[in-house]
């Protein structure tokens, strides 16, 4: 019976062991998971960052002969899936063929004019893949190449498809050969120019007229003008709105045409591009229509565009530098369909990538021996294939997702197109393809420092000398009434403070401009008179407030004198600053006025930031040992003198980390900033102008961002620059916390 | 100079000096100043409050309807009537660069805002006025203000009430036969409703599942190498098409009786006359409510400010958001809150009881402690981003590919959703959990434990006998202070998952009858979206005052409770040390 017993118990026993392992595993295990879940973010948050600062790759595919036709290759192109390649040969011959195999799908001969050959070519409009062709003859032939997409059977079928959307017949220009051609067109105009064998650079306008029975399009040729270039150029780039032409001459020299005006073209510039005894070897238009790339003989890269001086009017201007690849001169250089990336070949066979607006230099590639005559990349810069002399077609696979981001163009000034200078700008995305996005996250940085700055500035004061009163002075009882209050404050929805400081508090501020400054400047004074005046008062009036309750004694006075500031701020207004304060700023001292401000954030935020800043520093006086106090009040010190030879010292630490997480908090703050500012990148430094934050833009883009491009990874890479930003601040005001904690155990 | 020797004696406070610079040296100015920073700081929130309070609450209130000339210099006398919104001082020089006649000396003006209403009349809702250019006041007894369901108010006087277009009162009967049509209408608008949300949406939930079954059936058929297309020779698409057609007989029926309902609703109209002399019919499908503020009684007022606040806290909204309640608002937040609790508690107490009593404290400890006190202080936009990131875009598009694949490429988790916001308010108030729990461990006595383990109780027994139902209010108070952030946050959920304008809630009557994939409305996007991008922000003004106020009451209240199961803690143990 008793063995049973004891068994039994026995087996309880072990079950209850049991279940106590396990209990510590399970707990274990769940602890330690959700303290990795948290660090995930931090992680997860790094991991989406990390490729926009991986450099480019390149897979060398399967080479290939050259499909169709030996004859010499005048340009390649790649569609859009990277499945089909096209080639222009000079023959008028036109392949389109397999990437991978070689396979040519399609094969059209253009009609050519007797005896002709191709000679030059142009792109018209390379979204839509159309391309001028002009012959030895000075006849030039508009054609476009087209990608149909279909699914038969589920499965993606391209067709290739070659049209001529001015007609088949050729234009003739001159009677001499073509060398160098260039043509755009808009809605009633042709515009092609082209440089003649015998030097001559003509421009031949062509007006379009379409018929009204049905879209057919007739062409009406204008004058041809010689503009009588004064260089001997082999290269020519028309911008596409038809605003600047470039000739370009072996000795560097550029020809900078401004052809606004067909009747009055002007000769803007002969600039040069190369320096002294160097031979500029390649000129390449970048996407968007504004930027050169320029190459040498000696392999130099450099980026021009015109920028608009002083006297408006328009200078060929050095941008920026390349990384060089080598010594050998440039032969091929090829823009990148839709953002700033172009791609160069040198004689030493190499190739590569680079991005204007940040001024990478993300690749080069050793081919070994091939010297390079064309490069073609894919609209979306993911294939590219390299002709060689000798007619190999090298296609490659590229990964370059990213290429925007450099820590210069994050963090530096950037010149871009347009632009007259250097600047920090952020424009993420506008409704045009030619956009150059402008990714520095100075402009936001600046705007999130403002911000805080400003509010620190309204909350530091109050929140600290508010801890020293409540903590020091202030009657136990009234203490009991405080506390809870400023919780409340801390627990108050941001939500609700933005919106009041955007609709209520923005408006009030705006026109009670006088007000709100001689409360900011005129309340110390008054506080100080009030109090004096009372230490004159009698003792009976005096006694009958107790000690510590001189806070409570003040909210009327303070009531009082804001209402006086606001009810006598119009009379102010209209006897100082003619009756609007914003108004005179703006005529008199050429300060702009927003209503959404830096003033209106730092008080909203402020006011969110007190109740932080308040409890910590009032924790670290509070909790400063009574015993040293209590000695140098002993010693006869006044309880100001020990409050700041004896307490505040000894609590300084606490202080400084409730000031750190304050800041923290201002840092990362969201609604209010996005509600009461105009969220407008300016670096501006008045406390009357609006600025834009890293939260407040992360909260207005980030919806809009498409998952994984560059925009979507910079906006993480915003909420990562946050993160670390108050981390470190935490940590630090942590850390101090824990030593202070030490130090008053040993006190 | 005796006199201040004696004062100096005796007063042990204070003392009074009569020179300025003694009283300047003994530091009672900074005393004072100090004093003032907590005055003002005080002065602050409970101003604040109480503007939220007057305003937010305020605007059910059912104001009177002035009725004057309104004249200003050079323009036509026109008759004004509306409620009057607000009244400011203003500066001639504002009003001049506002392009306004000023010809009068004065310096400044009175400036009333008028809710005039009329929107589909007269173009804009508010109208700016200057005292000065006005008559006097009147405010006629019969002046009608009616709540419509398109255009904002209406404001006139009753004429005519006709049925079907023919006249059946006039005068002094209209206003009876008004209350009785407006009263069936509404009836009958409510039963449209029903009908329209709930039993057509049912029905074409219903089919929605069946185009999905189909499509999965496809789906299994690609699978298995045939041709999707052969789905029709099954048996279970045929099962699927007898469905389909009982709920096409069903859905025309509804409508049928939707048709008839809609003809009944149209039958009445009424006539009203506004302060220009206009007459306009207008139809009472379009009426929620009419009253004559000037004839109301106090009762009377009472009774309609508190079927306002119902409606205020009960119903939909209206007209983009700037009229009506905001139930579904409420709806959201409160189940947001209640999921992420259900995230929040379980994790961020585990956590802690391995921190406190598992884990060795060392480096390690502290470190995490430091790490988990600095997430308490990372943005909330932070949590918003990894949320979409992490949880929307990697969990949710993953979810989506292996259990939802035959409703792709619309996406069902891998989209913001109801789900994805709670857990990340849980990952964003884990930190509060954890501390207030640690905390909550910390205060128990080691004696207790040790008589624990004294009797022989193992240690998970102490822990969950003696050392968790002794913490369980310092848990609480962390839940509540977590549900606290939780409500007032709006930053992360305006990446992961808040929509102005859900068209239904995350419950409902269709199986599985919880739908977290679902969008929702939150009272605090819903005060950014209605005060910021509203198209009509001064009509919706007063109702976000209102939101304001309830979202403010809720999280007061929420921390209060806080503060006192604290401070009741704290007497607790503090009587247990001793």
């Amino acid at each position: 019976m008793a063995n049973v017993a004891t068994q039994g118990s026995e087996l309880r026993l072990r079950w209850r062991y049991l279940k106590d392992r396990l209990a510590r595993h399970a707990v274990a295990i769940g602890g330690l998971g959700v303290i990795a879940a948290i660090l995930l973010i931090f992680f997860y948050l790094f991991y989406i960052v990390i490729p926009l600062f991986l450099s480019a790759e390149i897979e060398a595919q399967q080479p290939l002969a050259r499909p169709g036709t030996a004859e010499s290759t005048l340009y390649d192109a790649i569609e859009e899936q990277g499945e089909i390649a096209l080639r222009i040969a000079t023959d008028g011959q036109i392949i389109f063929y397999d990437l991978s195999s070689g396979k040519v799908r399609e094969q059209r001969q253009i009609k050519l004019p007797p005896d002709a050959r191709l000679t030059a070519i142009a792109p018209v409009d390379e979204d839509k893949g159309l391309m001028a062709i002009g012959t030895d003859q000075g006849d030039v032939l508009v054609v476009r190449h087209s990608y149909k997409t279909s699914y038969p059977d589920d499965i993606r079928l391209i067709t290739p498809q070659l049209t001529f959307p001015l007609g088949e017949e050729w234009i003739h220009v001159t009677d001499d050969g073509i060398d160098a051609l260039a043509v755009r067109q808009n809605e009633d105009r042709v515009l092609i120019a082209v440089i003649t064998s015998s030097g001559g650079l003509l421009i031949y306008p062509l007006n379009k007229t379409s018929s009204l029975f049905d879209d057919e399009i007739t062409l009406e040729a204008g004058e041809i003008q010689d503009l009588n270039v004064p260089l001997s150029t082999f290269s020519l780039i028309m911008t596409p709105g038809m605003q600047w032409l470039y000739a370009a001459s072996r000795d560097g020299r550029v020809a900078f045409y401004d052809i606004r005006r067909l009747e009055n073209i002007v000769l803007n510039d002969v600039v040069k591009l190369t320096g002294p005894g160097k031979q500029l070897t390649a000129l390449t238009l970048l996407s968007g229509g504004i930027s050169l790339i320029s190459g040498d003989s000696s392999g130099n890269i450099e980026q021009w565009f015109p920028v608009r001086d002083e006297s408006n009017r328009y200078q060929l201007s050095k941008v920026r530098d390349f990384e060089k690849m080598g010594d050998a001169p440039i032969s091929v250089i090829e823009a990148e369909k839709g953002r700033r990336g172009f791609l160069v070949a040198d004689t030493d066979n190499h190739i590569g990538i680079y991005y204007a607006t940040s001024g990478r230099h993300l690749l080069t590639h050793d081919l070994g021996a091939a010297v390079i005559k064309t490069l073609a990349i894919a609209p979306r810069a993911n294939w590219l294939i390299a002709e060689s002399e000798y007619g190999n077609i090298l296609p490659f696979r590229i990964h370059n997702e990213h290429p925007e981001i450099s820590w210069n163009a994050l963090w530096g000034k950037v010149w871009y197109e347009s632009y007259a200078e250097e600047d920090y700008v952020w424009q993420s995305s506008s409704a045009s393809n030619d956009f150059e996005p402008k990714f520095s996250l100075v402009p936001l940085s600046f705007g999130t420092l403002k911000a805080a700055f400003y509010a620190m500035l309204f909350a530091m004061p109050l929140a600290i000398m508010g801890a020293i009163y409540t903590a020091y002075f202030m009657a136990p009882r009234m203490r009991g009434l405080v506390k809870p209050t400023v919780e409340v404050m801390e627990a108050l929805p941001t939500v609700i403070l933005g919106f009041l400081a955007g609709l209520w508090l923005a408006p009030i501020v705006e026109s009670h401009l006088p007000g709100l400054f001689s409360i900011l400047l005129l309340l110390p004074v008054v506080l100080i008179t009030f109090a004096f005046l009372w230490s004159l008062a009698p003792a009976a009036l005096r006694d009958s407030v107790p000690e510590g309750w001189q806070a409570a004694l003040l909210m009327p006075v303070i009531l009082l004198f804001g209402w006086l500031c606001i009810s006598l701020s119009g009379p102010l207004e209209l006897w100082l600053f003619d009756g609007s304060m914003p108004l005179w700023m703006d005529t008199e001292l050429g300060i702009s006025y927003d209503q959404r401000n830096a003033l209106v954030v730092g008080l909203a935020m402020g006011f969110a930031v007190i109740p932080t800043i308040f409890s910590i520093a009032e924790d670290a006086i509070f909790s400063v040992p009574k015993h040293l106090s209590n000695g140098s009040l002993a010693l006869g010190a006044t309880p100001w003198q020990t409050l700041v030879r004896v307490v505040l010292p000894t609590a300084s630490p606490g202080i400084f980390s409730s000031v750190m997480i304050g800041m923290g908090r201002a840092v990362g703050e969201t609604m209010i900033v996005l509600m009461a500012t105009g969220n407008t990148p300016v670096m501006d430094g008045s406390p009357f102008q609006g600025m834009r934050t890293l939260s407040a833009n992360i909260a207005v883009e980030m919806p809009e961002a498409e998952v994984d491009s560059t925009h979507f990874r910079i906006l993480f890479l915003a909420g990562l620059v946050l993160f670390m930003f108050t981390f470190i601040f935490n940590t630090l005001a942590e850390l101090v916390r824990q030593r202070l904690r030490e130090k008053y155990s040993s006190l | 100079m005796t006199e201040l020797v004696k004062e100096n004696n005796t007063g042990l406070r204070n003392k009074p000096d009569s020179t300025f610079s003694s009283w300047w040296k003994s530091g009672a100015p900074w005393v004072w100043l100090n004093a003032g920073a907590v005055s003002i700081s005080i002065l602050l929130v409970v101003g604040l409050l109480m503007l939220i309070a007057v305003r937010g609450l305020g605007h059910f209130w059912p104001a009177v309807v002035m009725e004057s000339v309104y004249q200003p210099p050079g323009v036509p006398r026109q008759i004004v009537l509306g409620q009057i919104t607000s009244k400011e001082e203003v500066s001639a020089a504002r009003l001049r660069s506002a392009g306004l006649p000023i010809e009068g000396d004065a310096e400044t003006y009175t400036r009333d805002l008028i809710k005039v209403g009329n929107r589909d009349l007269s173009g804009a809702d508010f109208v700016y006025i200057l005292e000065d250019w006005l008559g006097a006041p009147g405010f006629p007894s019969d002046a009608l203000v009616v709540e419509r369901r398109e255009w904002g108010n209406l404001y006139g006087f009753l004429r005519e009430v006709r049925h079907a277009g023919t006249v059946v009162a006039q005068g002094d009967a209209a206003w009876p036969a008004y209350q009785k049509a407006l009263e069936r209408s509404n009836r009958l608008f409510a039963e449209i409703r029903d009908i329209e949300k709930d039993e057509i949406g049912a029905v074409n939930y219903q089919m929605e599942k069946l185009r999905l079954e189909t499509r999965r059936l496809q789906l299994d058929l690609e699978a298995e190498g045939k041709d999707p297309e052969s789905v029709t020779g099954t048996s279970a698409y045929a099962e699927i098409q007898g469905k389909r057609s009982v709920l096409d007989t069903e859905y025309l029926t509804l409508q049928t009786r939707l048709n008839d309902l809609y003809q009944q609703i149209n039958r009445d109209s009424y006539v009203v006359e506004t302060s220009s002399g206009l007459l306009t019919e207008q139809s009472f499908a379009k009426a929620v409510r009419g009253y004559r503020p000037n004839e109301m009684s106090l009762l009377d007022k009472i009774i309609f400010y508190l079927s306002k606040l119902w409606e205020f806290v009960s119903d939909e909204p209206r007209e983009a958001n700037t009229e009506g309640g905001i139930f579904p608002a409420i709806f959201g937040t409160v189940m947001m809150v209640i999921l992420m609790s259900i995230f929040v508690t379980p994790f961020g107490v585990v956590a802690a009881l391995y921190l406190r009593e598992y884990a060795r404290q060392g480096w390690v400890t502290r470190t995490i402690r430091i790490a988990v006190n600095n997430l308490a202080g990372v943005p909330s936009i932070v949590y918003g981003v990894f949320g979409l990131g992490f949880f929307v875009y990697f969990l949710g598009g993953n979810i989506d590919q292996l259990f939802f694949p035959d409703a792709l490429p619309a996406p069902t988790f891998g989209t913001p959703g109801m789900l994805w916001a709670s857990l990340t308010l849980a990952l964003l108030t884990l930190p509060v959990v954890i501390v207030a729990t640690e905390e909550g461990l910390a205060r128990i006595p080691r004696s207790l434990r040790e008589a624990s383990l004294a009797l022989g109780a193992t240690k998970a027994e102490t822990l969950w006998r003696v050392v968790l139902p002794m913490s369980s209010p310092a848990m609480m108070t962390g839940l509540i202070l977590a549900i606290a952030r939780a409500a007032g946050e709006v930053a992360p959920l305006m990446l992961v998952g808040v929509v102005k304008l859900a068209p239904s809630l995350a419950i409902d009557g269709n199986s599985p009858f919880l739908h977290l994939d679902r969008k929702f409305m939150h009272l605090g996007f819903h005060i950014y979206d209605v005060g910021f991008q509203s198209p009509n922000v001064e009509a919706a003004r007063p109702l976000v005052y209102a939101t304001a106020f309830l979202l403010v009451l809720v999280i007061v209240a929420l921390n209060l409770a806080a503060v006192r199961i604290r401070n009741h803690l704290r007497e607790k143990y503090r009587a247990l040390e001793h």
